[in-house]
Protein backbone atom coordinates (compact mmCIF):
# COMPACT_ATOMS: atom_id res chain seq x y z
CA UNK A 1 0.00 0.00 0.00
CA UNK A 2 1.13 3.52 -0.68
CA UNK A 3 2.25 5.56 2.33
CA UNK A 4 -0.20 8.41 3.73
CA UNK A 5 2.47 10.07 5.19
CA UNK A 6 3.30 13.71 3.62
CA UNK A 7 6.65 15.60 4.18
CA UNK A 8 6.09 19.33 5.42
CA UNK A 9 7.08 22.10 2.33
CA UNK A 10 6.06 22.25 -0.81
CA UNK A 11 4.73 19.23 -2.85
CA UNK A 12 5.91 18.71 -6.69
CA UNK A 13 4.16 15.93 -7.63
CA UNK A 14 1.64 17.37 -10.60
CA UNK A 15 5.20 19.25 -11.92
CA UNK A 16 5.47 16.15 -14.38
CA UNK A 17 1.94 16.13 -15.52
CA UNK A 18 1.80 20.05 -15.33
CA UNK A 19 4.94 20.58 -17.33
CA UNK A 20 3.31 18.21 -20.00
CA UNK A 21 -0.08 19.94 -20.08
CA UNK A 22 1.77 23.09 -20.98
CA UNK A 23 3.79 21.44 -23.40
CA UNK A 24 1.22 20.56 -25.59
CA UNK A 25 0.31 24.16 -25.63
CA UNK A 26 -2.40 24.98 -22.89
CA UNK A 27 -0.91 28.26 -21.10
CA UNK A 28 -0.36 28.01 -16.89
CA UNK A 29 -3.46 30.06 -15.74
CA UNK A 30 -3.29 32.96 -13.56
CA UNK A 31 -3.38 33.09 -9.37
CA UNK A 32 -4.88 36.04 -7.61
CA UNK A 33 -2.42 38.75 -6.97
CA UNK A 34 -2.47 41.81 -5.09
CA UNK A 35 -2.41 44.37 -8.16
CA UNK A 36 -2.38 46.46 -4.56
CA UNK A 37 -0.70 49.86 -3.67
CA UNK A 38 1.32 49.37 -0.16
CA UNK A 39 3.24 52.41 1.93
CA UNK A 40 5.07 52.51 5.24
CA UNK A 41 6.30 55.79 7.21
CA UNK A 42 8.22 56.26 10.01
CA UNK A 43 7.22 59.22 12.22
CA UNK A 44 8.36 60.80 15.40
CA UNK A 45 7.53 57.64 18.11
CA UNK A 46 6.62 54.94 15.68
CA UNK A 47 5.44 53.22 12.10
CA UNK A 48 2.41 53.79 10.63
CA UNK A 49 1.74 51.32 7.54
CA UNK A 50 -0.92 51.55 4.86
CA UNK A 51 -2.22 49.59 2.10
CA UNK A 52 -5.41 49.45 0.06
CA UNK A 53 -8.09 46.87 -0.31
CA UNK A 54 -8.36 45.26 -3.82
CA UNK A 55 -7.68 42.01 -4.92
CA UNK A 56 -7.43 40.94 -8.79
CA UNK A 57 -7.17 38.47 -10.99
CA UNK A 58 -6.07 39.57 -14.40
CA UNK A 59 -8.25 42.48 -14.99
CA UNK A 60 -11.04 41.38 -12.57
CA UNK A 61 -11.48 42.53 -9.28
CA UNK A 62 -11.53 39.32 -7.23
CA UNK A 63 -11.73 40.54 -4.08
CA UNK A 64 -13.07 44.09 -2.57
CA UNK A 65 -12.04 44.57 0.61
CA UNK A 66 -9.12 42.03 1.13
CA UNK A 67 -6.72 42.78 3.69
CA UNK A 68 -3.41 43.07 3.36
CA UNK A 69 -1.57 44.24 6.90
CA UNK A 70 -0.42 40.85 8.43
CA UNK A 71 0.21 40.03 11.42
CA UNK A 72 3.89 39.18 12.60
CA UNK A 73 3.96 39.97 16.07
CA UNK A 74 2.16 42.20 18.79
CA UNK A 75 4.56 45.00 17.61
CA UNK A 76 5.43 44.14 13.97
CA UNK A 77 2.90 44.47 10.86
CA UNK A 78 3.69 43.00 7.20
CA UNK A 79 1.98 44.79 4.04
CA UNK A 80 1.83 42.31 1.13
CA UNK A 81 1.94 43.13 -2.49
CA UNK A 82 2.21 40.29 -5.51
CA UNK A 83 1.25 36.83 -5.87
CA UNK A 84 -1.89 36.71 -2.90
CA UNK A 85 -1.16 33.29 -1.51
CA UNK A 86 2.61 33.80 -1.26
CA UNK A 87 2.01 36.93 0.61
CA UNK A 88 -0.01 35.42 2.85
CA UNK A 89 1.52 31.85 3.78
CA UNK A 90 4.71 33.99 3.73
CA UNK A 91 3.87 36.08 6.74
CA UNK A 92 1.73 33.80 8.17
CA UNK A 93 4.73 30.84 8.42
CA UNK A 94 7.15 34.00 9.57
CA UNK A 95 4.58 35.22 12.29
CA UNK A 96 4.83 31.66 13.45
CA UNK A 97 8.57 31.14 13.67
CA UNK A 98 8.43 34.59 15.16
CA UNK A 99 6.18 33.53 17.76
CA UNK A 100 8.72 30.72 19.04
CA UNK A 101 11.76 33.04 18.66
CA UNK A 102 10.15 35.22 21.06
CA UNK A 103 9.43 32.39 23.61
CA UNK A 104 12.64 30.48 23.30
CA UNK A 105 14.57 33.83 23.80
CA UNK A 106 12.64 35.00 26.30
CA UNK A 107 12.77 38.32 24.42
CA UNK A 108 10.01 40.47 22.46
CA UNK A 109 11.76 39.65 18.88
CA UNK A 110 12.94 42.29 16.75
CA UNK A 111 12.28 43.63 13.23
CA UNK A 112 15.29 42.74 11.97
CA UNK A 113 14.62 39.06 13.21
CA UNK A 114 11.54 39.35 10.39
CA UNK A 115 13.09 41.15 8.01
CA UNK A 116 16.28 38.17 8.04
CA UNK A 117 13.58 35.34 8.34
CA UNK A 118 11.89 36.86 5.19
CA UNK A 119 14.89 37.66 2.98
CA UNK A 120 16.23 34.43 3.57
CA UNK A 121 13.00 32.29 2.64
CA UNK A 122 12.42 34.61 -0.54
CA UNK A 123 16.14 34.10 -1.37
CA UNK A 124 15.48 30.80 -1.00
CA UNK A 125 13.14 30.40 -3.16
CA UNK A 126 14.99 32.34 -6.07
CA UNK A 127 11.57 34.72 -6.42
CA UNK A 128 9.56 31.76 -7.62
CA UNK A 129 7.55 32.64 -3.91
CA UNK A 130 6.31 36.46 -5.52
CA UNK A 131 5.77 38.17 -2.77
CA UNK A 132 6.92 41.79 -2.02
CA UNK A 133 6.52 43.18 1.29
CA UNK A 134 6.67 46.19 3.73
CA UNK A 135 7.56 45.57 7.09
CA UNK A 136 7.67 48.09 9.99
CA UNK A 137 7.29 47.89 13.74
CA UNK A 138 9.18 49.01 16.99
CA UNK A 139 11.54 46.91 19.18
CA UNK A 140 13.86 47.36 21.65
CA UNK A 141 16.41 49.37 19.16
CA UNK A 142 13.01 51.87 18.05
CA UNK A 143 10.97 51.92 15.53
CA UNK A 144 11.98 50.04 11.75
CA UNK A 145 10.62 50.21 8.22
CA UNK A 146 11.81 48.10 5.56
CA UNK A 147 10.78 47.02 1.87
CA UNK A 148 11.55 43.12 0.89
CA UNK A 149 11.65 42.75 -2.88
CA UNK A 150 10.59 38.93 -3.80
CA UNK A 151 14.21 37.79 -4.79
CA UNK A 152 14.85 38.54 -1.46
CA UNK A 153 16.84 42.24 -1.31
CA UNK A 154 16.06 44.62 1.59
CA UNK A 155 16.04 48.29 2.15
CA UNK A 156 15.96 50.54 5.31
CA UNK A 157 14.33 53.64 4.53
CA UNK A 158 12.11 56.24 6.43
CA UNK A 159 9.36 56.02 3.95
CA UNK A 160 8.70 53.06 1.20
CA UNK A 161 6.09 52.07 -1.09
CA UNK A 162 5.50 48.45 -2.99
CA UNK A 163 3.27 47.71 -5.34
CA UNK A 164 1.96 48.17 -8.79
CA UNK A 165 0.74 51.78 -6.83
CA UNK A 166 4.02 52.58 -5.42
CA UNK A 167 4.82 55.11 -8.19
CA UNK A 168 1.66 57.08 -7.52
CA UNK A 169 2.00 56.59 -3.79
CA UNK A 170 5.84 57.54 -3.93
CA UNK A 171 4.81 60.91 -5.50
CA UNK A 172 2.54 61.92 -2.82
CA UNK A 173 5.46 60.56 -0.06
CA UNK A 174 8.27 62.91 -2.22
CA UNK A 175 6.30 66.05 -2.09
CA UNK A 176 4.62 65.71 1.38
CA UNK A 177 7.04 63.97 4.06
CA UNK A 178 9.10 65.66 6.57
CA UNK A 179 11.46 64.44 9.10
CA UNK A 180 10.36 64.41 12.55
CA UNK A 181 6.47 64.38 11.22
CA UNK A 182 3.70 64.09 14.42
CA UNK A 183 2.04 60.89 14.14
CA UNK A 184 -1.53 62.80 13.33
CA UNK A 185 0.55 64.04 9.94
CA UNK A 186 2.16 60.82 9.16
CA UNK A 187 -1.14 58.98 9.30
CA UNK A 188 -2.95 61.67 7.19
CA UNK A 189 0.45 61.57 4.58
CA UNK A 190 0.02 57.23 4.50
CA UNK A 191 -3.84 58.24 3.73
CA UNK A 192 -2.80 60.47 0.90
CA UNK A 193 -0.52 58.04 -0.44
CA UNK A 194 -2.97 55.17 -0.73
CA UNK A 195 -5.56 57.03 -1.82
CA UNK A 196 -3.40 58.02 -4.82
CA UNK A 197 -2.60 54.85 -5.58
CA UNK A 198 -6.68 53.56 -5.04
CA UNK A 199 -7.62 56.85 -7.86
CA UNK A 200 -4.55 56.55 -10.26
CA UNK A 201 -3.40 53.26 -10.54
CA UNK A 202 -6.05 50.38 -11.76
CA UNK A 203 -4.39 47.52 -10.01
CA UNK A 204 -5.49 49.07 -7.19
CA UNK A 205 -9.03 50.16 -5.51
CA UNK A 206 -11.99 50.26 -2.91
CA UNK A 207 -11.20 51.42 0.82
CA UNK A 208 -7.76 52.20 2.77
CA UNK A 209 -6.06 50.31 5.66
CA UNK A 210 -3.70 51.66 7.67
CA UNK A 211 -1.81 50.72 10.99
CA UNK A 212 0.14 52.63 14.03
CA UNK A 213 2.58 51.00 15.21
CA UNK A 214 4.02 52.91 18.81
CA UNK A 215 6.18 50.94 20.89
CA UNK A 216 3.85 50.78 23.81
CA UNK A 217 0.64 49.88 21.06
CA UNK A 218 -0.72 49.04 17.90
CA UNK A 219 -3.43 50.23 16.88
CA UNK A 220 -5.02 48.50 13.19
CA UNK A 221 -7.49 51.10 11.81
CA UNK A 222 -9.36 48.86 9.31
CA UNK A 223 -11.14 50.79 6.40
CA UNK A 224 -10.10 54.30 8.16
CA UNK A 225 -11.08 55.69 4.95
CA UNK A 226 -14.27 54.10 2.68
CA UNK A 227 -13.98 56.65 -0.80
CA UNK A 228 -15.56 53.75 -2.82
CA UNK A 229 -18.95 53.23 -1.00
CA UNK A 230 -21.48 51.36 -3.66
CA UNK A 231 -24.66 54.12 -3.73
CA UNK A 232 -27.68 52.43 -2.39
CA UNK A 233 -30.06 50.89 -4.94
CA UNK A 234 -32.74 52.62 -6.28
CA UNK A 235 -34.83 49.21 -6.70
CA UNK A 236 -35.15 46.41 -5.61
CA UNK A 237 -34.12 43.56 -8.48
CA UNK A 238 -35.24 40.22 -6.76
CA UNK A 239 -37.41 37.91 -8.28
CA UNK A 240 -40.92 36.56 -7.46
CA UNK A 241 -41.27 33.16 -6.03
CA UNK A 242 -41.65 30.46 -8.77
CA UNK A 243 -39.77 32.49 -11.61
CA UNK A 244 -37.52 29.97 -11.70
CA UNK A 245 -39.03 26.44 -13.34
CA UNK A 246 -37.11 23.13 -11.71
CA UNK A 247 -37.01 19.38 -12.19
CA UNK A 248 -36.47 17.65 -9.35
CA UNK A 249 -36.39 18.75 -5.91
CA UNK A 250 -34.75 16.49 -2.49
CA UNK A 251 -35.43 18.18 0.78
CA UNK A 252 -32.82 16.54 3.24
CA UNK A 253 -34.03 17.32 7.08
CA UNK A 254 -30.98 18.20 9.29
CA UNK A 255 -33.55 17.61 12.59
CA UNK A 256 -33.00 14.56 14.41
CA UNK A 257 -36.13 12.90 15.01
CA UNK A 258 -35.86 10.06 17.84
CA UNK A 259 -39.35 7.92 19.07
CA UNK A 260 -38.95 5.70 22.29
CA UNK A 261 -41.11 2.73 21.54
CA UNK A 262 -41.61 0.45 24.84
CA UNK A 263 -41.77 -2.82 25.31
CA UNK A 264 -43.68 -5.35 27.12
CA UNK A 265 -47.00 -4.09 28.65
CA UNK A 266 -46.01 -1.14 31.23
CA UNK A 267 -43.78 -3.29 33.96
CA UNK A 268 -40.60 -2.40 32.96
CA UNK A 269 -38.08 -1.52 35.66
CA UNK A 270 -38.34 2.19 36.41
CA UNK A 271 -34.89 3.99 35.82
CA UNK A 272 -36.17 7.66 36.51
CA UNK B 1 -7.15 28.00 -24.01
CA UNK B 2 -6.21 27.70 -20.75
CA UNK B 3 -6.06 24.04 -18.74
CA UNK B 4 -8.92 25.52 -16.45
CA UNK B 5 -11.49 25.60 -19.53
CA UNK B 6 -10.41 21.75 -20.80
CA UNK B 7 -13.54 20.85 -19.54
CA UNK B 8 -15.72 23.28 -18.51
CA UNK B 9 -18.39 23.89 -14.96
CA UNK B 10 -18.80 27.05 -13.41
CA UNK B 11 -19.76 26.98 -9.22
CA UNK B 12 -22.00 30.42 -7.46
CA UNK B 13 -22.50 30.60 -3.55
CA UNK B 14 -24.18 33.44 -2.05
CA UNK B 15 -25.43 34.65 1.43
CA UNK B 16 -29.14 34.74 2.72
CA UNK B 17 -30.82 35.63 5.87
CA UNK B 18 -29.45 32.79 8.04
CA UNK B 19 -29.03 30.85 5.05
CA UNK B 20 -26.55 29.97 2.26
CA UNK B 21 -26.75 28.93 -1.27
CA UNK B 22 -24.30 27.27 -3.79
CA UNK B 23 -25.00 26.09 -7.30
CA UNK B 24 -23.28 24.71 -10.21
CA UNK B 25 -24.16 23.97 -13.74
CA UNK B 26 -23.47 20.34 -14.76
CA UNK B 27 -21.67 20.08 -17.86
CA UNK B 28 -18.50 17.99 -18.15
CA UNK B 29 -16.94 18.73 -21.95
CA UNK B 30 -13.86 17.90 -24.07
CA UNK B 31 -13.28 21.41 -25.06
CA UNK B 32 -16.04 22.18 -27.02
CA UNK B 33 -17.54 18.32 -27.17
CA UNK B 34 -20.20 17.66 -24.17
CA UNK B 35 -19.79 14.61 -23.11
CA UNK B 36 -21.68 14.78 -19.76
CA UNK B 37 -24.96 16.77 -18.45
CA UNK B 38 -24.88 15.01 -15.28
CA UNK B 39 -21.22 15.63 -13.49
CA UNK B 40 -21.28 16.91 -9.89
CA UNK B 41 -18.94 19.60 -9.15
CA UNK B 42 -20.89 20.32 -5.42
CA UNK B 43 -20.45 17.88 -2.61
CA UNK B 44 -21.49 17.58 0.95
CA UNK B 45 -18.39 18.03 3.42
CA UNK B 46 -20.56 17.71 6.62
CA UNK B 47 -24.72 18.10 7.27
CA UNK B 48 -24.17 22.00 6.79
CA UNK B 49 -20.64 22.32 4.72
CA UNK B 50 -20.77 22.36 0.68
CA UNK B 51 -18.15 22.40 -1.74
CA UNK B 52 -17.82 23.30 -5.31
CA UNK B 53 -15.05 22.62 -7.32
CA UNK B 54 -14.48 23.74 -11.03
CA UNK B 55 -12.23 23.51 -12.86
CA UNK B 56 -9.85 20.25 -14.64
CA UNK B 57 -12.33 17.14 -13.71
CA UNK B 58 -9.20 14.93 -13.06
CA UNK B 59 -8.53 17.27 -10.32
CA UNK B 60 -11.87 17.66 -9.44
CA UNK B 61 -12.20 14.11 -8.54
CA UNK B 62 -8.73 13.82 -7.01
CA UNK B 63 -9.11 17.04 -4.81
CA UNK B 64 -12.57 15.67 -3.78
CA UNK B 65 -11.31 12.36 -2.27
CA UNK B 66 -8.46 14.29 -0.92
CA UNK B 67 -10.21 16.43 1.17
CA UNK B 68 -12.87 13.49 1.92
CA UNK B 69 -9.53 11.91 3.80
CA UNK B 70 -8.88 14.96 5.86
CA UNK B 71 -11.46 16.36 6.58
CA UNK B 72 -12.73 12.20 8.31
CA UNK B 73 -8.51 12.26 9.51
CA UNK B 74 -9.87 15.85 11.61
CA UNK B 75 -13.00 14.15 12.86
CA UNK B 76 -10.90 11.07 14.22
CA UNK B 77 -8.32 13.22 15.78
CA UNK B 78 -10.89 16.06 16.92
CA UNK B 79 -13.79 13.90 17.76
CA UNK B 80 -16.22 16.73 16.25
CA UNK B 81 -17.30 17.86 13.03
CA UNK B 82 -15.55 20.23 11.42
CA UNK B 83 -16.29 24.02 11.57
CA UNK B 84 -16.82 25.93 8.16
CA UNK B 85 -14.11 28.38 8.89
CA UNK B 86 -11.68 25.49 9.90
CA UNK B 87 -12.26 23.68 6.19
CA UNK B 88 -11.60 26.93 4.47
CA UNK B 89 -8.15 26.58 5.90
CA UNK B 90 -7.43 22.85 4.89
CA UNK B 91 -8.73 23.75 1.79
CA UNK B 92 -6.21 26.67 1.42
CA UNK B 93 -3.29 24.95 3.10
CA UNK B 94 -4.17 22.06 0.54
CA UNK B 95 -3.92 23.57 -2.29
CA UNK B 96 -1.22 25.65 -1.39
CA UNK B 97 1.13 23.03 -0.23
CA UNK B 98 0.84 22.19 -4.47
CA UNK B 99 2.17 25.96 -5.20
CA UNK B 100 4.72 24.80 -7.87
CA UNK B 101 2.37 22.26 -9.22
CA UNK B 102 -0.90 23.34 -8.89
CA UNK B 103 -4.32 21.43 -8.94
CA UNK B 104 -6.44 23.48 -11.69
CA UNK B 105 -10.14 23.63 -9.65
CA UNK B 106 -10.86 26.79 -7.75
CA UNK B 107 -13.03 25.74 -5.10
CA UNK B 108 -15.84 27.53 -3.35
CA UNK B 109 -17.28 26.57 -0.12
CA UNK B 110 -20.90 27.72 1.51
CA UNK B 111 -22.00 26.66 5.02
CA UNK B 112 -23.40 27.43 8.49
CA UNK B 113 -21.32 27.98 11.27
CA UNK B 114 -21.99 27.42 14.89
CA UNK B 115 -22.28 30.69 17.00
CA UNK B 116 -21.68 30.69 20.68
CA UNK B 117 -25.08 31.03 21.36
CA UNK B 118 -26.02 27.71 19.61
CA UNK B 119 -27.43 29.12 16.52
CA UNK B 120 -26.44 29.41 12.86
CA UNK B 121 -23.91 32.22 10.79
CA UNK B 122 -24.39 32.17 7.44
CA UNK B 123 -20.19 31.48 5.87
CA UNK B 124 -18.83 31.71 2.01
CA UNK B 125 -15.59 31.70 0.83
CA UNK B 126 -13.06 30.86 -2.28
CA UNK B 127 -9.83 30.33 -3.27
CA UNK B 128 -7.74 30.32 -6.46
CA UNK B 129 -5.92 27.33 -7.34
CA UNK B 130 -3.40 28.02 -5.08
CA UNK B 131 -4.87 28.64 -2.12
CA UNK B 132 -5.65 32.29 -1.41
CA UNK B 133 -8.35 32.50 0.45
CA UNK B 134 -11.15 34.87 -0.43
CA UNK B 135 -14.10 35.15 2.38
CA UNK B 136 -16.66 37.14 0.84
CA UNK B 137 -19.68 39.23 2.78
CA UNK B 138 -22.04 38.39 -0.15
CA UNK B 139 -21.08 36.36 -3.15
CA UNK B 140 -18.23 33.94 -4.53
CA UNK B 141 -17.50 32.98 -7.98
CA UNK B 142 -15.46 30.58 -9.75
CA UNK B 143 -15.43 28.28 -13.17
CA UNK B 144 -15.52 29.32 -16.82
CA UNK B 145 -18.27 31.66 -16.66
CA UNK B 146 -17.05 33.28 -13.54
CA UNK B 147 -16.64 37.09 -15.15
CA UNK B 148 -20.37 36.66 -16.05
CA UNK B 149 -21.40 35.32 -13.04
CA UNK B 150 -19.34 38.59 -11.33
CA UNK B 151 -21.59 41.11 -13.62
CA UNK B 152 -24.92 39.13 -12.96
CA UNK B 153 -24.55 37.96 -9.42
CA UNK B 154 -23.58 42.34 -8.25
CA UNK B 155 -26.74 43.25 -10.19
CA UNK B 156 -29.05 40.94 -8.83
CA UNK B 157 -27.96 39.95 -5.33
CA UNK B 158 -29.35 41.53 -2.19
CA UNK B 159 -28.75 41.35 1.49
CA UNK B 160 -31.20 39.38 4.05
CA UNK B 161 -33.17 37.13 1.53
CA UNK B 162 -35.31 34.61 2.73
CA UNK B 163 -34.15 31.00 1.47
CA UNK B 164 -37.31 30.92 -1.11
CA UNK B 165 -36.02 33.86 -2.36
CA UNK B 166 -32.39 33.46 -2.26
CA UNK B 167 -33.18 30.38 -4.35
CA UNK B 168 -34.52 32.55 -7.24
CA UNK B 169 -31.61 35.26 -6.81
CA UNK B 170 -28.70 32.33 -6.98
CA UNK B 171 -30.82 30.31 -9.96
CA UNK B 172 -31.36 33.24 -12.22
CA UNK B 173 -27.81 34.28 -11.81
CA UNK B 174 -26.76 31.14 -12.56
CA UNK B 175 -28.80 30.57 -15.45
CA UNK B 176 -28.48 33.50 -17.02
CA UNK B 177 -24.51 34.14 -16.76
CA UNK B 178 -23.89 30.20 -17.61
CA UNK B 179 -26.46 30.97 -20.94
CA UNK B 180 -23.93 33.24 -22.11
CA UNK B 181 -20.61 30.73 -21.34
CA UNK B 182 -19.88 28.17 -24.29
CA UNK B 183 -18.19 26.18 -21.77
CA UNK B 184 -20.86 25.61 -19.41
CA UNK B 185 -24.18 24.51 -18.88
CA UNK B 186 -26.11 21.81 -19.72
CA UNK B 187 -28.11 21.99 -16.48
CA UNK B 188 -27.85 23.04 -13.22
CA UNK B 189 -28.11 22.17 -9.78
CA UNK B 190 -29.07 24.76 -6.31
CA UNK B 191 -28.35 23.81 -3.01
CA UNK B 192 -29.84 25.90 -0.24
CA UNK B 193 -28.59 25.43 3.41
CA UNK B 194 -30.70 26.26 6.17
CA UNK B 195 -30.38 25.65 9.98
CA UNK B 196 -32.55 22.74 9.90
CA UNK B 197 -32.91 21.65 6.33
CA UNK B 198 -30.85 20.94 2.60
CA UNK B 199 -32.94 21.66 -0.51
CA UNK B 200 -31.16 20.69 -3.14
CA UNK B 201 -33.44 21.26 -6.82
CA UNK B 202 -32.28 20.79 -10.55
CA UNK B 203 -33.37 23.59 -12.65
CA UNK B 204 -34.94 23.18 -16.45
CA UNK B 205 -32.70 25.45 -18.69
CA UNK B 206 -31.41 25.80 -21.77
CA UNK B 207 -29.34 22.43 -22.96
CA UNK B 208 -27.51 23.76 -26.11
Amino acid sequence: MASVFSPPGFDFSNQLRNNFMAQKGLPLPKATSTGTTIVGCLFDGGIVLGADTRATEGPIVADKNCEKIHYITESIRCCGAGTAADTEFTTALISSNMELHGLTTGRKPRVVTAMTMLKQMLFRYQGQVGAALVLGGVDSTGPHLFTIAPHGSTDKLPYVTMGSGSLAAMAVFESGWKANMSREAALQLVKDAIAAGIFNDLGSGSNIDACIITASHTEMLRNVEMPNQRVEKERQYGFRRGTTAWKTENVRSLIVNEEITLLGGGDEMDTT
Amino acid sequence: MSIMDQNGGSVIAMVGKDCVAIASDLRLGNQALGVSSNFQKIFPVTDRIYLGLPGLATDVTTLKERFRFRVNMYTIKEEREIEPETFAHLVSSTLYEHRFGPYFCEPVMAGLSKTPSGGYKPFIAATDLIGCLNFAKDFVVAGTASEKLFGVAEGLWEPDLEPEDLFETISQTLMNAVDRDAYSGWGCVVHVLTKDKVITRTLKGRMD
